[in-house]
């Protein structure tokens, strides 16, 4: 504890005194960055520790503030969660220091570093809260903390707009959030999590309103649709290593807060694993779709966290109705997959917007289909981008396929031996999983393909350069983490066995039984994959021995005889997934605005192609706006004279004193 | 054998969803009425008599042969295209056509019918041909696809009945008299060159019924 | 894991280019010709892997790598794929998903080549390939869930061994619905009538055959024996849910898949000679389609 103690200390101080010293200073960044690696370091050692099998900590502190008490506890839950948050902050930490190099002299750092560490002690607390207000106190400042770092470049209209809407999407869930603990705290007298946990909720009425609650606050901060409209637009708009934090570590906040609320609501119906598998499904299909009708890099990639928030749904769905049937393998497998994904997204994903991040730092775009080409001026980041894309699109030999098997496995395993409650949802899982899966592939070969390969498809490409070791090391580092994870697959399920019981409160020996049924085949998987590797390479000699004697040349691409190909000539990465938005078009919305060429000569025609968010567009526009005119008519209180103000203030004192005292 | 003839039925509602030319949905639903005439043969295979038989043979007759003949005729005399021309995409008949074949299995496990002996099949497959000619008739402009629309769902009806009722008197004759009564429409679009809906969408029209 | 079920992967690995040999004898029969010889895909392998390459300047290690991946990644599967009553090399509990995940690697890196090389030919064979293998994913995966949930088993080897026919007057109708949807998915991921003509490069039918355009030499050849080890893999899969496995003589099992599988390739090559290839926009219809039946089956299933 006393090691987490110091982690969390030296956050806020590296904060403010990187605050107070002068801008621009260069140190500065290696000063901020310096602290989260060392707070990272200390954080993840308690972390392992408690996984490893050692016992929870505590500690509690009394606290002036109104049933408040600060209590945080270093449980099997938290530190899973613990660990991909530390380590993902440290790396990204590092990256940018080399990505803010840009703007060092035209602007002062300080305050990103500053709010960059408060982001970190945040998650850290939320992580670790186990009283109410403490946790909606830390939940606030990650809140704000990405909200500043968010509206870094506040000069630009869209970054301002996105910020907007994120600050406003997040006050709103923590709204519910706010209901759903009053509610609790109402039905128990405490707001302690230790007591919430021991007592359960015993109205089934009551445990269903909190639920619902659950699922729309956390789900606001984790990305669930159609509460996700802040994703697509903060992402893209905040700082590379930003984006990458928030989208890898900072939703996983909200899955964390839904897996502890779970732990406080008691045996839960069958419709509750329903309403999970359901927006599982629908996140994860249109997320993936929205993605694919997107050519920015990084709003692509956002849509792409809701999809995979998707993928922790259905696994978390799949748990519940393991929970709800006292069925332990659909619990060890659903919750595993659900807990193993969210290490493994916040892995690849944090990769792919570093690896983005470089892209727009080498060529100062985000815009796909300005790119191409990008492998042979920036090799490394190709790579790590390439890894990185394998193993979000799930396949083997990589870490994304192996939590996939695991959520298949529990599917099927629930599917072949159990009536049609739950046979229908766990098989439509496994439809809609597979299409999700299929649709991921389109999605990631288009980024790398359109991106990395071919011909540049303008000169801004042509000036582009690889990225300093600064960069590139957290890059090679996560790519790393994929590889492994998927390559010892076995043991990192088989490392699930704390969590699993301290989650879902089963015996030991269950869990690791039906940990097994999952590592058995897994062990079998790892030996395909090193088969495979093997087979590469003997492959590479073979094809290398058999060209040595023969003649290899170079040429131009074989253009069917055309007299003047150019690069514009490519496929675009609207034309690459044109096919998929068409068939999808209901669901999607793009609107087209085309100049079609005409005549014998055509000039310039031109294809311009906008999917703006469906439920940004169908649910909030339409409900703010009409919220707003009710709103405005309220509007002659607003007059702006300070003396009315002053005596509307009075008048309601007076009311309430005269009302309390009558 | 029965259980065959269902499953062929049911992959024939689907085609009808998907199906996008009005001359091949003529002849799936005629392949579909071949199949359920045969279908009281099948089930009352012991105690054949000629009963069954006559009624196997009249209907077959009727909805294999001279229903299709009276529909191309229609089709023909109101100069057409064959196009089928869907309010919802062909695609998302096939989802929700799979969607009302789930809920039929559904509902025909709950329905407190005791289909006799032949298939646990029947009442299933009668809902889902019902719920496939109503969602044909709801979206498709064409009218020979409402007449269609109509047709399979007395093919649902029918099913339904070769289930539940051993001798089946008056479920025959009301039978007979929808068939008639289908005759009587498709003349009606030849005679009338009746080509797409019956009404008019433009509801605004309705105001010159006022007096 | 015993000596035998080695066989499977032996027969994979020598007599799949054999399969295209049998088709294009079907076809050219049909079309009043003598035909290529049986075993002109052998020769045509061993031309290539005696030629030189021509690389484009365009491209990177990407295409370089990407035949290799393939058919790394395919002899994996091929280990997965049991034939017959004979278990497959490597077996275990939900082998079918490495097996999808393998094939869904092998098409991830194809496409990526494709891409490499800056041509719009190999842009529309890869747009066109991703999308309609984003369609076929689902139905196969609806089709292996009845498969399992029919017989209550989760392994490629046992699923087969457990469909005897025994069983086979029960499930009826399942079965073949499944069959039925399993021989779409396999014209559809082996680039064949109605889905892809694999005879032409025309922009019309620019799907498997144009995402390899530009690779010449050792890599087509490993490109040309992927592709064979794949359409034996799909059709063992096909076979293995058509043909009941006697409980009886083993050896006579395997004579019978393997009577299957020349079988079927008659009936691929009877397909590709009586039919056109589909309209592009009718396609997406086609794999709906094989997904509905196989809803139909799994639907059946669940009563």
């Amino acid at each position: 504890m006393t090691l987490l103690l110091f982690a969390m200390a030296i956050l806020p101080l590296g904060a403010v005194v990187v605050l107070l010293s002068s801008r621009s200073d260069r140190n500065l960044s290696w000063f901020g960055a310096g602290s989260v690696v060392i707070a990272a370091v200390l954080g993840c050692i308690p972390a392992v520790q408690v996984l490893l099998g050692g016992a929870a900590v505590q500690l509690r502190f009394p606290w002036s503030m109104p049933f408040g008490e600060f209590f945080i506890e270093l449980d099997p839950l938290s530190a899973w969660f613990l660990l991909p948050t530390l380590l993902l902050s440290a790396l990204s930490a590092v990256y940018g220091v080399g990505y803010m190099r840009t703007w060092q002299g035209r602007r002062s750092l300080g305050p990103s570093w500053f709010f960059y560490c408060l982001l970190v002690l945040g998650m850290m607390l939320v992580l670790l809260a186990r009283n109410a207000v403490l946790f909606l106190i830390a939940w606030e400042l990650m809140a704000l903390a990405s909200f500043f770092l968010v509206t870094f470049e506040h000069e630009r209209e869209s970054v301002r707009e996105a910020g907007w809407i994120y600050l406003v999407a997040t006050h709103l869930g923590t709204a519910f959030l706010l209901a759903f603990f009053l509610l609790l705290a109402r039905e128990t007298g405490s707001m302690d999590f230790t007591v919430w946990a021991a007592k359960g909720v015993q109205a089934h009425e009551l445990a269903g309103i909190l639920f619902l609650l659950a699922v729309v606050g956390f789900g606001t901060k984790a990305g669930f649709m159609p509460f996700h409209v802040w994703l697509p637009e903060a992402h893209p708009a905040a700082p590379s290593h930003v984006s990458a934090l928030m989208s890898g570590v900072m939703i996983k906040t909200g899955i964390y807060g839904l897996l502890r609320a779970f732990t406080f609501l008691g045996a839960p119906p069958l419709w509750w694993g329903w309403v999970l598998i359901g927006i599982g499904l629908t996140s994860g299909v249109l997320g993936v779709l929205f993605a694919l009708a997107q050519h920015d890099l990084k709003r692509l990639l956002a849509y792409h966290s809701v999809e995979n928030i998707g993928i922790i749904a259905l696994g978390l769905g799949v748990g519940l109705l393991g929970v709800s049937t006292s069925s332990p393998v659909l619990i060890v497998l659903g919750f595993g997959g659900a807990l193993l994904h969210v290490v493994n997204h916040a892995l690849f994903k944090g990769l792919l917007f570093l690896g983005a991040g470089a892209v727009l730092h080498g060529t100062g775009t985000r815009e796909i289909d300005h790119l191409g080409g990008l492998l042979k001026r920036m090799p490394w980041t190709a790579v790590t981008f390439l890894i990185g894309a394998v193993a979000i699109s799930g396949l083997p030999p990589l870490n994304g396929f192996v939590s996939e098997f695991l959520i298949f496995l529990g599917a099927f395993k629930g599917g072949i031996s159990t009536g049609g409650a739950i046979a229908v949802p766990l098989f439509a899982l496994i439809a809609g999983l597979a299409l999700i899966g299929g649709l991921a592939v389109a999605c990631f070969t288009k980024a790398f393909g359109i991106v990395f390969l071919g011909e540049p498809r303008s000169e801004r490409v042509l000036h582009a350069h690889e990225v300093d070791w600064t960069m590139r090391l957290p890059m090679l580092i996560l790519a790393a983490g994929c590889v492994l994870i998927g390559l010892f697959a076995p043991v990192v399920v088989g490392s699930l066995k704390t969590v699993l019981k301290s989650v879902t409160g089963l015996q030991p020996e269950i869990v690791t039984e039906n940990l097994a049924t999952a590592m058995n085949p897994l062990s079998f998987v790892v030996i395909g994959a090193v088969a495979f590797l093997m087979l590469l390479a003997l492959l590479v000699l073979l094809r290398r021995d058999l060209l040595a004697r023969r003649r290899v040349e170079t040429d131009v691409t074989w253009g069917c005889g055309y007299v003047q190909p150019t690069a514009r000539m490519q496929y675009t990465a609207s034309s690459f997934a044109q096919p998929l938005t068409d068939l999808f078009r209901p669901l999607l919305g793009t609107k087209k605005k085309v100049t079609l060429p005409s005549g014998i000569f055509p000039p310039e025609a031109a294809l311009k192609t906008m999917t703006p968010d469906v439920s940004h567009e169908e649910m909030y526009r339409p409900m703010f706006s009409r919220v707003n005119e009710w709103l405005s008519q309220l509007r002659w209180l607003q007059h702006g004279n300070v003396q009315l103000y002053v005596l509307y203030i009075a008048a309601t004192l007076i009311v309430l004193l005269v009302w309390k005292f009558r | 054998m029965t259980d065959l003839i269902l499953v062929l039925v049911m992959l024939t509602n689907l085609k009808l969803l998907a199906s996008s030319e009005l001359g091949a949905s003529i002849r799936v639903v005629a392949v579909q009425g071949v199949m359920l005439g045969l279908l009281p043969v099948l089930a009352h295979v012991h105690d054949l008599s000629l009963h069954f038989a006559a009624l196997a043979v009249g209907t077959i007759a009727l909805k294999g042969a001279v229903f299709p003949w009276l529909l191309f005729r229609a089709l023909r005399e109101a100069e057409v295209t064959r196009e089928v021309e869907p309010y919802v995409g062909y695609i998302t008949s096939i989802l929700v056509g799979l969607a009302a074949l789930a809920a039929s299995f559904w509902l025909g496990g709950r329905l407190p019918v005791s289909t006799v002996g032949a298939s646990s099949l029947l009442t299933p497959s009668a809902l889902f041909s019902i719920l496939a000619g109503l969602f044909l008739i709801v979206a498709r402009k064409r009218a020979v696809n409402q007449v269609l629309g109509f047709l399979v769902m007395e093919n649902g009806i029918y099913t339904f009945g070769v289930g539940i009722v051993a001798e089946m008197p008056f479920l025959v004759e009301l039978g007979v008299l929808l068939d008639a009564f289908v005759a009587v429409f498709v003349m009606g679009i030849a005679v009338y060159h009746i080509n797409r809906e019956f009404d008019h969408i433009e509801t605004n029209r309705l105001d010159r019924l006022k007096g | 894991m015993n000596a035998l079920s080695f066989i499977p992967l032996l027969l994979a690995l020598i007599l799949s280019p054999l399969l295209f040999g049998v088709i294009n004898r079907t076809k050219a029969l049909f079309a009043g010709r003598r035909g290529q010889p049986l075993l002109q895909t052998y020769f045509d392998l061993w031309k290539l892997l005696q030629k030189g390459a021509v690389y484009s300047r365009t491209t990177t290690w990407i295409f370089r790598a990407g035949p290799i991946i393939g058919l790394a990644a395919t002899l994996t599967a091929a280990a997965l794929m049991p034939l017959g009553n004979f278990p497959s090399l490597i077996a275990f509990p939900a082998d079918f998903l490495l097996f999808v995940g393998l094939l869904g690697l092998v098409r991830f890196f194809t496409v990526v080549a494709a891409l490499d090389t800056g041509s719009s030919f190999e842009g529309m064979g890869a747009s066109r390939e991703v999308f309609f293998s984003a369609l076929t994913e689902p139905a196969l995966f609806i089709a292996l869930a009845t498969l399992a949930r029919q017989t209550g088993q989760l392994s490629l080897s046992t699923i087969f061994a457990a469909s005897s026919d025994a069983h086979w007057p029960h499930f009826e109708p399942v079965l073949a619905l499944t069959a039925i949807a399993l021989m779409v998915v396999l014209l559809a991921e082996n680039a064949r009538i109605p889905v892809d003509d694999p005879n032409t490069h025309l922009e019309l039918t620019m799907i498997h055959e144009v995402m390899v355009l530009d690779h010449s030499g050792p890599d087509f050849a490993f490109i040309i024996y992927t592709s064979a080890l794949k359409l034996w893999m799909l059709g063992a899969l096909v076979l293995g849910v058509m043909i009941p496995s006697s409980g009886g003589n083993p050896w006579l099992n395997l004579a019978m898949a393997l009577g299957g599988m020349f079988g079927l390739a008659v009936i691929i090559g009877v397909v590709e000679s009586v039919m056109a290839r589909l309209r592009l926009l009718i396609v997406p219809q086609l794999l709906v389609g094989a997904g509905a039946v196989a809803t139909v089956a799994l639907i059946l299933t669940l009563r």
